[in-house]
C-alpha cells in the first residue's frame, strides 16, 4: 500500500476531523438506523395530466394536502413508471404561482386587480349576452335559417374532463357559437 | 389509435414516423420494449435524430415534409415486390373495386381541378356501380380500372431513386425500412405504425396519415393485434373533448354541424345518413337519424318534439370554415368582439403567433380560464406592446386543478377512466363544471327576464344541474344515454325503463324516446360508472384489459376487428394473438367485442363505411383519393415528381401579416416539436420548478456542418428569423442533425421546441412567431412542421 | 435479508429523466436554477440537491450516430469509501446492501467527498449556521426497508432501471449483455458486478465505461483502508496532536471551496 502526500494531507484530515466531534459522536455508531418513510403514498387514484397515454397515478393527501403523487403500480398501462412530467406532478398542485383569484384587467389598465367570482360572472354572461344579441345572425346568404353568432369564439377542452367537455359544448351551442375549436386542430 | 397503448407489444415490426414518442408518450417505450424483448424491430423515420431514434433498431432521416413520397416508396415496394397481404386485400379493402373511367391524373393533379377556386369537382372520383349502387369489383384485381391497378400506377414513380431524391434518405436505409417494414404482409405478422403531428402538421397531413393507412391495408395491419393506425394524441384528454366534439364541423359523437343548406332535419338527415343497398355492408352510420334526435332530447328535452323537429332549428348552422387559422384570420379581421378560452393558450401554440396576439387586441372581451397566468391572458401587456392602447376587458378565473375535481378522461387508446378529487381546490380557484354552470345559469336567467336575440335554445336548454357543483356523474348518465318513456323490443316486452340507461348505443331512437349526449359514450349504464372499474386481470392473452374501465366503441379495444379473421372461417390470421376467432360450437365470437356480431362470410368488416370496405381509393377529401408528394408551402426545392409545387387544395390566407418565405432569401428548413421535460405551450411545465431545471430554456438544434458555415459553436445564442419573425435561443450543435443530400442538393434543417412565451418561470422567445398560418387542405391543422428560415450567431 | 441491487440497463434508457424528478419529488430536494448549455443535459452535475441524473452523450462514428443516456447517482459499493472514512457512521453499509445515509449523524467532514472512487457525495454548507451535510442517492433507503422500490426504479418508462435481489439482477444483466453482443453491441459490458467487491447498482453499458465517465477500474483509495485498519484502531492520540492543525485546515480550506462552488452552482 503506497500512500501518496496528497493521500497522506487527505488522511491527516479525516483523523483530524473526527476529533472535532462532540464526544462521544466520533465512536462509529455500527447499529443500522431506521428509516422511516418520508411521506405517504397515495390512495386516491387519478390520471396523469399531461400527454394521452393515459397513465394511472395516486394521490396521497395528508391534511388536505397533497404531499405525494406517484405512478399507479395497479394501472395495465404504466404500472407505476410515470415520465419526468408525470412525476413532478405534484408540482402543479403545490404551486404558488397557481390562480387563487379573480382576477380582472379593466380596458387599457396596465394590471390586474382582483374581484370576487359573482362580479365576474354576472359581467362574463351580461358581456356574452350584449355580443350575441348585437351580432345574431338569423339567416345566411341563401335566405335560409342559421341562427348564429360569429363574433364570439371559443377555444379549449383537452385539459377538462369529458363531462366539463360535453356541458361547455351544449352551452356554446345554445349560445350559438360556430367558432368553436380547441387544441387538436393545432 | 385502432388499437390501443398495450396492444403495441404484440407488433412484429414498429414504425415511429412523424412522432417522436420517446419523448413525448414515454410510457408507449414500456410496450414498445415489450415487443422489442419478443423480438420485434423497431424503426425510427425523422428528420431529427431523436431520443426514440436513439432507441431504435433502424433510423432513416427524411427531410422535414417527404413522408408521402418515404411512404409512396414502400407502397410501390409492396406492391412489385408482391409482399401484399392478397387476401385481405381483395377482400377487405376496396382495391377491388372499378373506378369511373373518367378519373385521371396528370402532372400532380387529379381530375377535376379548379385553379381559380383552388377546388377540385371530385365526381369523377367515384366507384362504378351496378343498378343497385352496388360497385363492381373485380377481385383479381387484375381490371384496369380497379382501385389496385391505379394504385400500382399512381406509386410506379415512387421508385427508390426518386423517393430518395426528394427525401434525403440514403437508398440503402430505404432499402432496409422497406423490406423490414413489408415482411409484415405476411398473414400472421404485424406492424404497427405509430404517428403524431409530424404527420399531421402539414398542409398535406391528411394524405401523410392516408398513405400511412394504405400501407397499413396493404399488409393486412388493420383490425390485427400490434397493428393498426395509431394516432398518439398529445393532450390527457384531447381525444375526449374530439370525441365532445369542441371542433367548429361536428357535435357529440361526431354528428355533423347543421349547415346553411339543412333548412329541416329531414334536410339535414338525408344529407348526412349514408345508404347502400349491399346487404352485407353493415353501414352504421345509417343510425345517424338515431344518434342526432337522441342528442337532440339530451339537449332540449320537452322541448323537443316531433312537431318542431326535434328543435333541430336551435343549433347553429354554418356556413363557412370557422377552424383555427379562419378564426383568427377573422378575429384579425375584427370580426370577433368576444373571446373564451378554456386551458388553451393559442398566443403561444398557435401559428404565426405575432399574428394572432395583434388579433387578440381586436377583442372587445376575452375570458380566460385556467391554472396560471398564460401568455394568452397576459397578452395585452406582452413584450413590446402598450398596455394602454389595448381596449380589450380580460378576465382571469382560477381553475382548479386535474386533482381537485372529479371526471373521466379518454387516453389516445380510446379508454375512458375515472378520475377522483383528492383535494378541494386551493384558494377561490373553482372547478370547471361549476364555472360553465354558473354562467349558463346566469345567461338563461338574463334571457329569460330581458329576453333578447333568439332566446330560445338558451332559455329552453335543460340545464337542471343545481345551483352548485354538478354532479359529474349526472353528466356521464346524460351523456351515456337514458330512456325517457319504457322502450320495448319487437315484440313488445320492455327492454329499457322510463329513466334507466341505454345499454348501449343500439338502444337509441330516432323517435324521441330516447335522449343521449354523446352516442359513442355508453360509459353510464345500469350497472354504473364503466369508467372506474379496476380490472387488473387480462383476459385476453393480448393485453385487452377489457374490464378496465370502458372504452369507445362498446368497449372494443381494437376496432375493424372483424379484418383479423379469414372471411370465411372467422379463424384469426394470426393464431398467436387472436383478437377474436369464431366458435363454430357456440356459434359466438371469442375475444374482444366484435364489429358486429354474426358469424363469418355475413358482412363487411368496415361497418363505418357505407361500402363496407376500407378505402385504399379515398372518396370525399379535398386533395385527392391518392396521396401524391407536394413539397411544403414554404420549400428550398421544386417537387421532383411533378409540375404542381404545393398541395392544389389547400386555402391560401391573404391577410398582411401572412407573409411567405422564399428560399433565396430563407434557405433552411426549420421545423418545429415538443420535447419530454415540457408540455404543448408550456403553461403547465414552464411553471414547475423540477422541469424548468431539467430544461431550461430555448433551444435551437442544427448540424456542425450548418454550425460551421454561420460560424456558430454549441452553446452560442442565435437567431432564427422567418418571413414572419424572429426567435433567438442557445445552439445546440449535435451530429444528431445531419444536413440533407436533396437532388444532388445539400439542404440544412434546423429544429426549434415550440414550448417557450412570455410568462411561466423559464420564459423564452415563442417558436410559432416563425410558423405560418396556413393550414391542411382537408382538417386546416397548421403547417408547423415545415417551413423556411435563416439562422445567424445573435450578437 | 439478501442483498438487493439496482440494474441500470443503458441500452434501454430513453433518457426521458422521470428518474431525475422522480428522486427530487420523493425526497423533497429543490430544483436549482439552471442554463442551457447546448445540451440537453442539466443539471449539469450531482449536488445536494439533485442525488440522481441523466448525463447525455453523444458519439459519431463509422457506425454512425449515437446518443447515450447514462444514469448517474451512487454505487453502493461493497467496498464503500466512504462507510470506511465517515468517522460518525452516518454512511454505513445496509444489510440490504446499498450504503445508506443518516443526515442528522453527518458532521459535514466531507471524507466521503474526497474519497469516493466514482465522486458521487456531494457537502453542502448551510450558509447561516456554516454546517456541512453531505449528500447522495440512498437508493430510498426509506423505501426499499418498507417494502416499496426506490422512487426512480418505480418511475423508468423504459424498464431501464430494475432493482430486486442483487443475484438476480447480476444474472439478467449478464444475460442482456449476451443479447446485446449478439445483435451487434460489441463493447456491451456489465459493470460493477465485481468492481469493488460488487456495486449495488449495476449497469448494462453498450459502451466502454470510460465514454459514460466511469472509471474502467475502480479502486478503494489506499489511505481509506489505512485509516481503517491502520489509523483508527490507534485511536486519537496515535494521531497525535502534530497532525489536528494541519488537518483542521484542510477541512476548513476544504469548506471554503465547497461553498463558493455551490454559490455559483446557484
Amino acid at each position: 500500500m503506497k500512500v501518496s502526500r496528497r493521500d497522506f494531507l487527505k488522511l491527516s484530515g479525516a483523523a483530524a476531523g473526527s476529533l472535532l466531534l462532540p464526544g462521544g459522536a466520533a465512536l462509529a455508531v455500527r447499529e443500522a438506523p431506521q428509516f422511516p418513510l418520508r411521506k405517504k403514498v397515495g390512495e386516491v387514484t387519478t390520471i396523469c395530466t399531461y400527454c394521452a397515454v393515459g397513465c394511472g397515478q395516486v394521490v396521497a393527501t395528508v391534511g388536505g394536502k397533497v404531499v405525494n403523487i406517484e405512478g399507479d403500480p395497479d394501472h395495465p398501462i404504466n404500472r407505476g413508471a410515470l415520465c419526468s412530467k408525470g412525476a413532478a406532478s405534484l408540482q402543479i398542485i403545490n404551486n404558488p404561482r397557481r390562480l387563487t383569484k379573480v382576477l380582472y384587467r379593466a380596458p387599457g389598465a396596465t394590471d390586474w386587480e382582483e374581484k370576487d367570482w359573482d362580479w365576474a360572472l354576472d359581467r362574463i354572461a351580461q358581456r356574452i349576452k350584449e355580443t350575441r344579441d348585437a351580432h345574431w345572425i338569423s339567416t345566411g346568404e341563401s335566405g335560409k335559417p342559421v341562427n348564429r353568432t360569429e363574433a364570439i369564439a371559443f377555444v379549449g377542452g383537452s385539459q377538462n374532463t369529458n363531462e366539463e367537455c360535453y356541458l361547455w359544448v351544449k352551452a356554446l351551442r345554445a349560445m350559438g357559437l360556430v367558432y368553436i375549436e380547441h387544441q387538436a386542430r393545432i | 389509435m385502432t388499437n390501443h397503448w398495450i396492444d403495441i407489444k404484440n407488433a412484429d415490426v414498429i414504425m415511429i414516423i412523424g412522432s417522436n414518442a420517446a419523448e413525448n408518450h414515454p410510457i408507449s417505450i414500456k410496450w414498445v420494449e415489450e415487443a422489442r424483448r419478443n423480438g420485434a424491430v423497431l424503426i425510427s423515420v425523422d428528420p431529427r435524430f431523436t431520443r426514440t431514434s436513439a432507441l431504435a433498431d433502424i433510423y432513416a432521416p427524411l427531410r422535414s415534409g417527404t413522408d408521402i413520397a418515404f411512404i409512396g416508396g414502400l407502397i410501390n415496394y409492396v406492391l412489385e415486390n408482391e409482399l401484399y397481404h392478397k387476401e385481405y386485400v381483395a377482400e377487405y379493402t376496396n382495391a377491388s373495386f372499378l373506378i369511373n373511367p373518367d378519373f385521371g391524373f396528370e402532372n400532380g393533379l387529379f381530375v377535376g381541378y379548379d385553379p381559380n377556386k383552388r377546388k377540385y369537382d371530385k365526381s369523377a372520383w367515384s366507384y362504378q356501380t351496378d343498378a343497385d349502387g352496388i360497385p363492381l369489383e373485380d377481385k383479381t384485381l387484375q381490371d384496369p380500372n380497379t382501385v389496385f391497378q391505379h394504385l400500382k400506377r399512381h406509386y410506379a414513380r415512387y421508385d427508390l431513386d426518386t423517393v430518395s431524391a426528394i427525401t434525403g434518405t440514403p437508398k440503402e436505409v430505404l432499402e432496409k425500412v422497406y423490406s423490414t417494414y413489408a415482411s409484415t404482409g405476411q398473414p400472421g405478422k404485424a406492424g404497427t405504425i405509430m404517428y403524431a403531428m409530424g404527420a399531421t402538421q402539414h398542409t398535406y397531413g391528411t394524405q401523410n396519415v392516408r398513405s400511412y393507412a394504405i400501407l397499413q391495408l396493404l399488409l393486412g395491419n388493420i383490425g390485427v393485434a400490434g397493428g393498426g393506425i395509431n394516432a398518439l394524441r398529445g393532450l390527457h384528454n384531447v381525444q375526449g373533448s374530439t370525441d365532445m366534439c369542441l371542433l367548429f364541423h361536428i357535435l357529440p359523437g361526431y354528428l355533423k354541424t347543421p349547415i346553411e343548406a339543412d333548412e329541416t332535419l329531414a334536410a339535414h338527415l338525408e344529407r348526412v345518413t349514408p345508404r347502400t343497398n349491399d346487404p352485407k355492408s353493415v353501414n352504421w352510420w345509417k343510425n345517424y337519424p338515431k344518434y342526432m334526435v337522441s342528442l337532440l332530447k339530451a339537449w332540449w328535452g320537452d322541448a323537443a318534439t316531433p312537431e318542431n323537429d326535434f328543435a333541430f332549428h336551435y343549433l347553429p348552422r354554418n356556413s363557412a370554415n370557422y377552424s383555427h387559422i379562419a378564426l383568427f384570420e377573422a378575429m384579425y379581421r375584427g370580426d370577433i368582439k368576444g373571446f373564451i378560452v378554456l386551458g388553451q393558450n393559442p398566443a403561444v401554440g398557435g401559428p404565426n403567433s405575432n399574428m394572432e396576439r395583434k388579433a387578440m387586441e381586436n377583442l372587445d372581451w376575452l375570458v380566460v380560464i385556467d391554472l396560471w397566468e398564460t401568455e394568452t391572458a397576459a397578452f395585452w401587456k406582452r413584450p413590446d406592446v402598450d398596455p394602454a392602447s389595448i381596449q380589450t376587458e380580460v378576465f382571469l378565473l382560477p381553475a382548479a386543478s386535474y386533482v381537485e375535481r372529479e371526471g373521466s378522461v379518454t387516453n389516445s387508446g380510446r379508454w375512458i377512466q375515472w378520475r377522483y378529487k383528492a383535494v378541494d381546490p386551493i384558494g377561490d380557484a373553482k372547478e370547471d363544471l361549476w364555472i360553465v354552470n354558473q354562467i349558463m345559469r346566469r345567461l338563461r336567467d338574463l334571457y329569460a327576464t330581458q329576453g333578447g336575440a333568439f332566446p330560445d335554445p338558451i332559455v329552453n336548454l335543460t340545464w337542471d344541474y343545481g345551483d352548485g357543483l354538478p354532479d359529474a356523474e349526472q353528466i356521464a348518465r346524460e351523456i351515456s344515454g337514458t330512456a325517457l318513456v319504457d322502450l320495448k323490443d319487437k315484440e313488445g316486452n320492455v327492454i329499457v325503463k322510463a329513466g334507466q340507461q341505454v345499454k348501449n348505443f343500439t338502444q337509441l331512437r330516432d323517435d324521441g324516446s330516447t335522449a343521449c349526449g354523446n352516442w359513442l359514450y355508453n360509459y353510464y349504464t345500469q350497472e354504473g360508472n364503466l369508467a372506474k372499474r379496476r380490472d387488473t386481470v387480462d383476459r385476453s392473452g393480448i393485453g385487452l384489459y377489457s374490464n378496465w374501465g370502458w372504452c369507445w366503441p362498446v368497449n372494443r379495444r381494437i376496432i375493424y376487428n372483424r379484418a383479423s379473421v379469414h372471411p370465411v372461417t372467422g379463424e384469426p390470421w394470426d393464431k398467436e394473438h387472436p383478437v377474436i376467432r369464431w366458435d363454430p360450437v357456440a356459434k359466438k365470437w371469442i375475444g374482444d367485442v366484435p364489429d358486429g356480431g354474426t358469424p363469418p362470410n355475413t358482412i363487411h368488416p368496415f361497418i363505418m363505411k357505407p361500402e363496407g370496405h376500407a378505402r385504399i381509393f379515398g372518396l370525399g377529401l379535398a386533395d385527392g383519393p391518392f396521396p401524391e408528394h407536394y413539397e411544403p408551402w414554404e420549400s428550398p426545392v421544386p417537387n421532383l415528381l411533378s409540375g404542381t409545387q404545393n398541395n392544389p387544395a389547400f386555402k391560401i390566407w391573404a391577410s398582411e401579416m401572412d407573409y411567405k418565405g422564399e428560399a433565396d432569401k430563407y434557405p433552411i428548413i426549420a421545423t418545429t416539436y415538443r420535447i419530454t421535460e415540457h408540455m404543448q405551450a408550456g403553461a403547465m411545465t414552464r411553471n414547475l420548478p423540477w422541469l424548468v431545471e431539467a430544461m431550461p430554456e430555448l433551444f435551437v438544434e442544427m448540424s456542425p456542418e450548418l454550425a460551421e458555415e454561420k460560424g456558430i459553436r454549441n452553446g452560442d445564442k442565435v437567431v432564427v428569423e422567418t418571413a414572419r419573425g424572429s426567435v433567438t435561443g442557445v445552439a445546440l450543435v449535435t451530429p444528431r442533425f445531419r444536413p440533407f443530400q436533396v437532388n444532388g442538393r445539400m439542404l440544412h434543417q434546423i429544429g426549434v421546441p415550440w414550448h417557450w412565451g412570455y410568462m411561466g418561470i423559464s420564459t423564452g422567445d415563442s417558436a410559432n412567431v416563425l410558423t405560418p398560418h396556413v393550414g391542411d387542405a382537408n382538417t386546416m391543422i397548421p403547417e408547423f412542421k415545415a417551413f423556411l428560415c435563416d439562422v445567424r450567431k445573435a450578437v | 435479508m439478501g442483498k438487493v441491487a439496482m440494474l441500470i440497463d443503458t441500452s434501454k434508457c430513453t433518457g426521458c429523466r422521470g428518474c431525475q424528478v422522480a428522486c427530487k419529488e420523493w425526497n423533497d430536494l429543490p430544483a436549482t436554477t439552471t442554463t442551457n448549455w447546448g445540451s440537453y443535459e442539466n443539471p449539469p452535475d450531482l449536488s445536494a440537491s439533485t442525488w440522481t441524473r441523466i448525463s447525455f452523450h453523444e458519439v459519431a462514428d463509422d457506425r454512425g450516430v449515437r446518443w447515450l443516456f447514462f444514469k448517474e447517482g451512487c454505487l453502493h459499493c461493497t467496498e464503500a469509501a466512504c462507510v470506511e472514512v465517515c468517522p460518525t457512521a452516518a454512511l454505513q453499509y445496509h444489510e440490504m446492501g446499498f450504503v445508506s445515509l443518516d443526515e442528522d449523524r453527518c458532521n459535514g467532514c466531507g471524507y466521503c467527498v474526497e474519497f469516493c472512487p466514482f465522486q458521487i457525495p456531494r457537502l453542502e454548507i448551510n450558509p447561516l449556521t456554516g454546517q456541512g451535510k453531505a449528500y447522495k442517492c440512498t437508493l430510498c433507503q426509506d423505501r426499499v426497508t418498507n417494502d416499496l422500490i426506490p422512487a426512480c426504479a418505480k418511475t423508468c418508462p423504459a424498464n431501464a432501471i430494475q432493482f430486486g435481489d442483487r443475484e438476480a439482477m447480476v444474472t439478467m444483466a449478464q444475460k442482456r449483455v449476451e443479447e446485446l453482443k449478439a445483435i451487434g453491441y460489441t463493447n456491451a459490458v456489465v459493470y460493477g458486478d465485481k468492481e469493488l467487491g460488487g456495486l449495488g447498482r449495476i449497469y448494462v453499458l453498450t459502451e466502454r465505461p470510460s465514454v459514460y465517465g466511469l472509471p474502467e477500474n475502480p479502486q478503494v483509495p489506499a489511505l481509506t483502508r489505512l485509516w481503517q485498519k491502520g489509523i483508527q484502531p490507534f485511536g486519537y492520540a496515535a494521531v497525535g496532536l502534530t497532525l489536528l492543525g494541519l488537518g483542521f485546515n484542510w477541512v476548513v480550506q476544504r469548506r471554503v471551496a465547497r461553498a463558493a462552488e455551490a454559490e455559483e452552482e446557484g
